[in-house]
């Protein structure tokens, strides 16, 4: 199980150097800087091929400046993208108009291309903002961003409690899995995944039952609804130079294209 | 001068009816520490709810000088540390740190104060190298270190632990006895570990269907075959209650809270 945890760790943890200007940012500005790079990219119209290029030049930029190793990036990125795409994979085939080009069973249009190639830009710049993210940025950091620019509260702390309990619930499925194993549970038919539904019930029940005793530990600790903050974030010169580089450098295209 | 806690006739019904205290008459002064023997579903972890005020039944309850109610609840929870059995529960927080500065984060105290006391609270119990870590990171004995320090940074009068030394190897545990050991607030322990209770406990009480059956000094408990035999509690085989040293009571630390 540890396996499973340190892998896990190693896909979401930070990358890169962890003393870059990047890394040493306030979360607030590189949230705000990377959101801005999806939006603009996404909100472009069909064909606007200069302002992706702008994205991803600003996105190689950060990655750079970060020194983010292009293998940690795609590494962390495939997991992401074919899902993305299975989605945009059927539009060449739907959509009409245009040249149409023959693949066996299949007729292909232009403009569905067209569209699948746009998605698929739209796709790429938005996850590998959010990998840039994540790797230069300790998850509780991206939290404490989130929190800081008004998402509401209740979200941000059911996200921090997921992640803090992940690894305690995905150790205690582990466990329950090892027991099953151990009792010579090997599912051949569909009636055998009874076992399963049950695994199923009993991760729910202590999860609850989790979640009323971490509940009770809080209020032991003098908790009254709010979650209290060790070190306030601070905003320095370098993030406000990074959210106007980002910006500078990509509403001009956007506006213009 | 107020005592540490002084129950009278207190009892407890959960939901469905069964009762879980029944009658529970306990006068503990400052500086004591008491182990509170009994076996499973005895009501021992439900009598340490009541202290702190997550749970409350019927009957006079006062702790650390407070009476025991909705009105008292924040001061009380100042006043009176939990350490829960299962350390996940306790240490929510993404990293040590961020832990132990919760409770005095709760308590209004300013940067600087929490800081100091993170630091003093980690030192206390051998943890200061971990202060940047994440709970899933560390072993199930430093983990209840831990877990100590986030209530000993909000400075209690008194300290209450549930089964501190469950699911430790000999090595964590002889490292938690050594740490509680040089601890000195007043302090009731719950435990299955007889060993435990001699060596740091000069007095015991023994909890038997949410009654004290037995209180009175831990050496004479523990002597007594026959009475632990009746409340499903034994010594280790080969246990040798002579050769064992017990810790000196600690300095009324708390009396002033």
């Amino acid at each position: 199980m540890t396996a499973l945890c340190n892998h896990t760790l190693e896909l979401t943890g930070p990358a890169g150097d962890p003393a870059s200007p990047i890394h040493r940012l306030d979360p607030r500005s590189k949230v705000v800087g990377l959101v801005a790079v999806t939006l603009v990219a996404v909100s472009a119209s069909v064909a606007a091929w200069p302002v992706w290029a702008g994205c991803a030049a600003v996105l190689a930029a950060v990655a750079t400046a970060a020194r983010v190793p292009i293998g940690a990036i795609w590494r962390r990125a495939r997991f992401v993208l074919p899902l993305v795409l299975l989605v945009a994979l059927f539009v060449p085939f739907a959509r009409s108009g245009g040249r149409e080009y023959v693949l066996g069973p299949l007729v292909a249009h232009e403009e569905g291309l067209q569209t699948f190639a746009a998605v698929a830009a739209k796709a790429l710049i938005g996850t590998l903002s959010a990998v840039l993210l994540a790797a230069t940025t300790p998850f509780p950091a991206v939290l404490r961003g989130l929190e800081a620019l008004r998402l509401p509260r209740l979200l941000v702390m059911i996200a921090a409690f997921m992640y803090r309990y992940l690894f305690v619930i995905v150790e205690e499925v582990g466990r329950m899995r090892a027991a099953l194993a151990a009792r010579a549970y090997r599912p051949r038919t569909a009636l055998h995944a009874g076992a399963l539904g049950r695994v199923a019930t009993a991760t729910f029940l202590r999860t609850h039952s989790r979640g009323e005793r971490v509940y009770r530990a809080m209020l032991a600790r003098g908790y009254r609804g709010r979650m209290p903050r060790l070190a306030p974030l601070v905003l320095s010169r370098a993030d406000v130079l990074f959210v106007s580089l980002v910006l500078a450098a990509l509403l001009p295209l956007r506006v213009v294209a | 001068m107020s005592c540490a806690i002084e129950a009278a006739g207190l009892s407890f019904r959960f939901p469905n009816g069964r009762a879980a205290l029944n009658g529970i008459d306990l006068r503990a002064e400052h500086g004591e520490r008491i182990a509170v023997l009994g076996p499973n579903g005895a009501g021992k972890t439900t009598l340490m709810m009541h202290l702190n005020g997550l749970m409350s039944g019927s009957g006079r309850l006062e702790v650390a000088g407070l009476r025991v109610g909705p009105e008292t609840l924040h001061e009380l929870r100042r006043r009176v540390g939990l350490v829960f059995q299962d350390p996940d529960d306790q240490l929510f927080m993404p990293t040590v740190q961020e832990d132990v500065a919760f409770g005095p984060l709760n308590l209004g105290l300013d940067r600087a104060e929490v800081h100091r006391r993170v630091a003093e609270s980690l030192a206390a119990v051998r943890m200061e190298h971990a202060a940047e870590r994440a709970p899933y990171q560390l072993s199930m004995g430093e983990r209840r270190r831990v877990a100590i320090a986030t209530v000993l940074a909000m400075r209690p009068a008194l300290l209450v632990l549930d089964e501190p030394s469950a699911n430790l190897d000999p090595r964590a545990r002889r490292e938690l006895l050594e740490v509680l050991a040089a601890v000195e607030h007043t302090m009731l322990v719950t435990t299955h570990d007889l060993p435990l209770a001699a060596e740091l406990c000069e007095r015991a009480v023994i909890l038997a269907d949410g009654r004290i059956v037995a209180d009175g000094p831990c050496r004479e408990l523990l002597a007594d075959h026959s009475l632990l035999a009746a409340h499903d509690l034994e010594l280790p085989a080969g246990f040798d209650l002579e050769r064992v040293e017990p810790r000196g009571r600690p300095a009324a630390v708390g009396a002033a809270a």
